[in-house]
């Protein structure tokens, strides 16, 4: 079973589908949307037979090894190798795409654009975002890393709405000056490294590199990731990405890839140059918590759904960058599982959202307002989605959140502090919200729209409960997940070369 | 006084040179005894036979190092592979060149001395069979360019690079339309040309009062001699080295690329921009691997201050332009001051990682200048870049084979573009050069926004009523830019093939 080459059918799968459907003319575009459907179904039937044969107490962190030759001259191959960190952040992805799928089966009917063509590049995102995370090569990681702009330029550019012409091009180029900074470091790493791109290869080099250059090296890594991710001040693009978005692929391009960002910083920049990450943990904490507060203050201002949500999202992002530079076992751990279930709520949001604009015409919560009396059961996923993401107890990202801030509390509790605050605003933004568009005397103007007297279809209802069903169940019991997850992280910080505080008693001496 | 002994010749070394001259000439017999009818079919077989003929010798000679004709040649790894790369890229340039389906006589005037804008012109505007001259003039350069590369002394070197020149001069001016800016453009080409060469010309006067010699290994023995004039060195050095800048279109010697660029013949731009780049930068590559090697500390950080004055100037410009062509010229211009950064590597990868660029690059501008030629109204090529909007609506094929290229001069991994900045970066770090890369990020970045606006243009942009049909392109034009993409694709996907074989050939003979 472990022999099976997992990680590298996982990546071409969706490359292939992609090739499949965009060969579908457009007038058949129901069948494109089928093809689509089942091809993401079987990645994610293919995930999960992965995920029974991960070992969870194996002494190897990496499973799943490939490896085959790419380019002999440079040390350049076709690795594949995932530890739990990257294990779970493919189940992510392969959840989220059929979800996504199905949810935007209707988005692409009215305008005059090809279906198969939109259908092929969500699967060619999934193509570019399983590679990314299965990569253990760092050549083979930076190309994934910077070709997954492409699909989601055109979804944003082709399929968008609003300003999408200028958000596509924000999107791509923000992302791309982060990937040409990333660039200058995978090209110093590999010339100080000993000419290998091979992750392990380089963990292990990585000591003997000289300090200075060893910071430098990091800073590259790390604006593209905190550009990726977002964390502030390089988060403008996605407000503007994820408010001009189709609401199904922002929810991909909030739910799994601004998590390259996190999960870069995690795998990438923590285990390779330990020294210079301890060296700028002070700053990222920082970073992180100003993106908790700013984040969130803009949020609560915001008129537009789906800008609302990306804001909130930039806010989340802050806690699991705190949760990382803790450099403690809990607050890596529920830095992870935060990244899923960030995932997987804001993934639930943004299409419940989607579904709200699409009645509507319109995401300005202005135009919304007592909508709970016209589709009831619609407006009622809205404030589970709300809920589960402002981190109610009892939902997935209450554990996760939870996890970040104990586990930085016990080194570094002013951060821990602030943050807190973060979760009050994270109440009000969602709850005034939910307010203003589900409750309330019903806005007559909304009334006056037929498709807002539509509650949800069984297709839409298809779509939201495997989310809602995951999101509970996580809540209650997130054990399966962060078994996989605590090995990784352990291994990680080990990299790091830090120590969980040894756990004190309060004894009336404490905070003296 | 001893009686004049000749040199020995290994003709077969030099065979390729000998069978381009050869073909060209016969080209000129052609122009004269072949009926004007079949004369277009007889030269393009025959100039196409002629480099098919030097390739084939240059492969059955690929291992011969040897330095012949008394030192003026040098047959050597990048010789070979440098001369294989001009004969390839030239053979896919004749194919636009020959075209002559996408407009009615071709991209050639039809009689180069008739007025501009006299009703004979409008006459052979309207569709006479284009010049066939062009074909000879064709041979003669790419002839002279595989001199150029091979020279091993600056004599040799310096006639090399008129060989070559003029005929390129003259090909500027023999554009069908807007045959004022060609005139201008070779016009200009030929007086800034001519200086360059008269700044070659007295660079290697000077190093010969130096040197004692114009063979690059008599200058490198001189050169470890710190008794002898610096000033000669490095004034030798610096004129040399302008009138090779020149070539290369590296700043601040490039101000001639986007005006001759713009105003030549699209097939003349898609071959300048292909072989004149890889011929100057082999020449280059030659003499300061060669000859100045040992005075490397001295002019490393001057090159290095132009290279990313190039990056800097055509990124930036590239910004503004609102002519494809000319965007095309200052993007070749950055990707001169990419390539410089390879050079200044000043290491076996830095040589064999320029050599990649150079056949990466040339594939993907000659791609580039095929699609250019495809987009055209009445009034010949549309390179406005207004009359391109929403050309993907209504050529989604064309723009996005276009859309490709513009990716893989972004340098998006999974094109040639990517690998070959991957391994000039990595050769220049490597050599210490590490601001340079630094420079190279940057403008990287930079240049991306001009790329990008035509791709949001072709694509995002509703068409406009001006904008202009794509033409079908004949099989000459397909088959060019079909090739073009192949190899993008190939060397950004698997490039390891080259990457060994610009390895195997990394060693110069001195």
């Amino acid at each position: 079973m472990k022999d099976f080459p997992f990680l590298s059918i996982l990546t071409l799968l969706p490359l292939v589908g992609a090739v499949v459907v965009a060969c579908i003319p457009r007038a058949k575009a129901e069948l494109a949307k089928l093809v689509a459907l089942i091809w993401s179904l079987v990645v994610l039937a293919l995930s999960i037979v992965m995920w029974v044969a991960f070992t969870v107490d194996s002494q190897d962190r990496f499973q799943f090894h490939e490896s085959y030759s790419w380019i002999p001259a440079w040390g350049a191959n076709f690795t594949f190798a995932a530890d739990g960190i990257a294990l779970v952040m493919l189940m992510l992805v392969a959840v989220l795409f059929p979800v996504v799928i199905l949810a935007s089966w209707h988005d692409v009917d009215s305008s005059r654009r090809s279906a198969p063509t939109y259908f092929a590049l969500l699967l060619a995102f999934e193509f570019t975002m399983i590679g990314v995370f299965a990569a253990a090569d760092i050549f083979l990681f930076y190309v994934f890393f910077e070709i997954m702009l492409i699909p989601m330029y055109f979804i944003i550019g082709s399929f968008g709405s609003g300003q999408k012409q200028y958000a596509a091009v924000k999107f791509f180029l923000y992302s791309l000056v982060g990937g040409l900074f990333m660039l200058a470091s995978v090209v110093g790493l590999w010339v100080v490294g000993g000419h290998t791109f091979d992750f392990e290869a380089l963990v292990k080099a990585g000591g003997s590199i000289n300090t200075d250059t060893a910071r430098w090296l990091f800073l590259g890594f790390f604006v593209a990731f905190a550009i990726k991710a977002p964390f502030f001040p390089f988060h403008t693009w996605l407000p503007d990405s994820g408010g001009a978005a189709p609401a199904g692929a922002a929810a991909l391009l909030v739910g799994v890839m601004d998590k390259v960002g996190t999960f870069g910083i995690l795998r990438y920049c923590l285990p390779l140059f330990p020294e210079a990450s301890r060296w700028f943990a002070p700053a990222a904490l920082v970073l992180a918590v100003i993106g908790i507060i700013y984040a969130a203050l803009l949020a609560v201002g915001q008129n537009d759904l789906k800008r609302l949500v990306s804001y909130t999202s930039i806010a989340h992002f802050g806690f699991i960058g705190i949760g990382i530079f803790a450099f403690t076992t809990q607050g890596g751990t529920g830095s992870v599982l935060y990244m899923v279930n960030h995932g997987l709520a804001t993934g639930l949001l943004f299409i419940v959202v989607g579904m709200f604009v699409a009645r509507r015409g319109s995401a300005l919560v202005s135009d919304f307002g007592g909508a709970g009396k016209l589709v009831p059961v619609l407006a009622g996923v809205l404030f589970f989605a709300g809920l589960a993401s402002l981190a109610l107890p009892g939902t997935a990202p209450f554990v996760s959140e939870f996890l970040v801030l104990i586990g930085t509390f016990s080194t570094h509790k002013p951060y821990a502090v602030i943050a807190t605050a973060g979760i009050v605003l994270a109440a009000a933004y969602v709850l005034w919200m939910i307010q203003r568009t589900t409750q309330g005397t019903l806005n007559p103007a909304l009334d006056a729209v037929p498709a807002m007297r539509k509650d949800l279809t069984l297709r839409e209802k298809v779509v939201v409960a495997p989310l809602i069903v995951l999101l509970l169940v996580l809540g209650f019991y997130p054990k399966p997940v962060t078994d996989v997850i605590n090995p990784a992280v352990q291994a990680t910080l080990q990299d790091v070369g830090t120590q969980d505080p040894t756990p004190t008693v309060a004894d009336g001496k404490a905070g003296r | 006084m001893g009686e004049l002994k000749l040199p020995p010749i290994d003709y077969g070394a030099l065979a390729p040179m000998l069978i381009l001259f050869g073909v060209a000439c016969l080209g000129v017999l052609v122009e004269v005894f072949v009926p004007r009818r079949s004369r277009n079919a007889v030269q393009l077989v025959l100039a196409l036979l002629g480099v098919a003929a030097a390739l084939t010798v240059l492969v059955i000679n690929r291992n011969t190092r040897i330095v012949t004709i008394g030192g003026a040649v040098a047959i050597d790894g990048p010789t070979v592979f440098l001369q294989g790369s001009i004969l390839v890229l030239g053979a896919v340039s004749l194919f636009l060149i020959g075209e002559r389906s996408v407009e009615a006589g071709g991209a050639f005037v039809a009689q180069a001395a008739v007025l501009v804008g006299s009703d004979k012109d409008s006459r052979q505007s309207a569709g006479q069979p284009g010049l066939t001259e062009v074909y000879p003039l064709a041979a003669f350069a790419l002839g002279g360019m595989l001199l150029f590369v091979a020279a091993n002394d600056l004599l040799t070197m310096f006639v090399a690079l008129e060989v070559f020149s003029l005929p390129l001069y003259l090909l500027c001016a023999l554009a069908r339309r807007r045959r004022l800016l060609s005139q201008e453009a070779a016009l200009k080409y030929f007086l800034l040309g001519s200086y360059a060469s008269a700044f070659f010309l007295f660079g290697i006067a000077l190093l010969y009062g130096y040197a004692g010699g114009v063979q690059l290994s008599v200058i490198h023995q001189a050169a470890a001699n710190p008794q002898r004039s610096q000033l000669l060195l490095y004034g030798g050095l610096g004129l040399v080295a302008i009138g090779l800048l020149f070539k290369s279109a590296l700043a601040p010697f490039h101000i001639w690329t986007p005006d001759v660029y713009q105003g030549a013949p699209t097939p003349i731009t898609a071959f300048m921009a292909a072989c004149t780049k890889v011929a100057a930068f082999g020449a280059l590559l030659r003499v300061l691997y060669v000859a100045f090697e040992g005075v490397r500390w001295d002019f490393q950080p001057v090159l290095g201050t132009v290279a990313a004055l190039t990056m800097l100037v055509g990124a930036i410009l590239a910004v503004t332009q609102t002519d494809m062509k000319r965007l095309l010229a200052y993007s070749s211009v950055a990707n001169a001051g990419y390539l410089m950064v390879g050079v200044l590597a000043l290491n076996p990868d830095g040589l064999s990682s320029t050599m990649f660029y150079l056949v990466a690059y040339g594939f993907s501008v000659l791609a580039a200048f095929a699609i250019v030629t495809l987009v055209r109204d009445s009034d010949g090529e549309a390179t406005h870049l207004s009359r391109w909007a929403g050309i993907g609506r209504k050529s989604p094929l064309l723009a996005g084979v276009f859309t490709f290229i513009l990716l893989a001069f972004a340098g998006i991994p999974l094109t040639s573009g990517f690998t070959a900045k991957f391994a000039v970066f990595g050769a220049a770090v490597a050599g210490g050069q590490t601001w340079l890369v630094i420079f190279g990020v940057v403008t990287s970045m930079l240049i991306a926004f001009p790329y990008l606006r035509v791709v949001v243009l072709m694509w995002l942009s509703e068409p406009g009523e001006t904008t202009p049909a794509v033409s079908i392109p004949g099989f000459l034009t397909s088959a060019a830019l079909g090739l073009g993409v192949i190899v993008t694709v190939a060397l950004g996907v698997v490039p390891a093939p080259l990457i060994d074989l610009t390895r195997e050939a990394s060693q110069f003979v001195r």
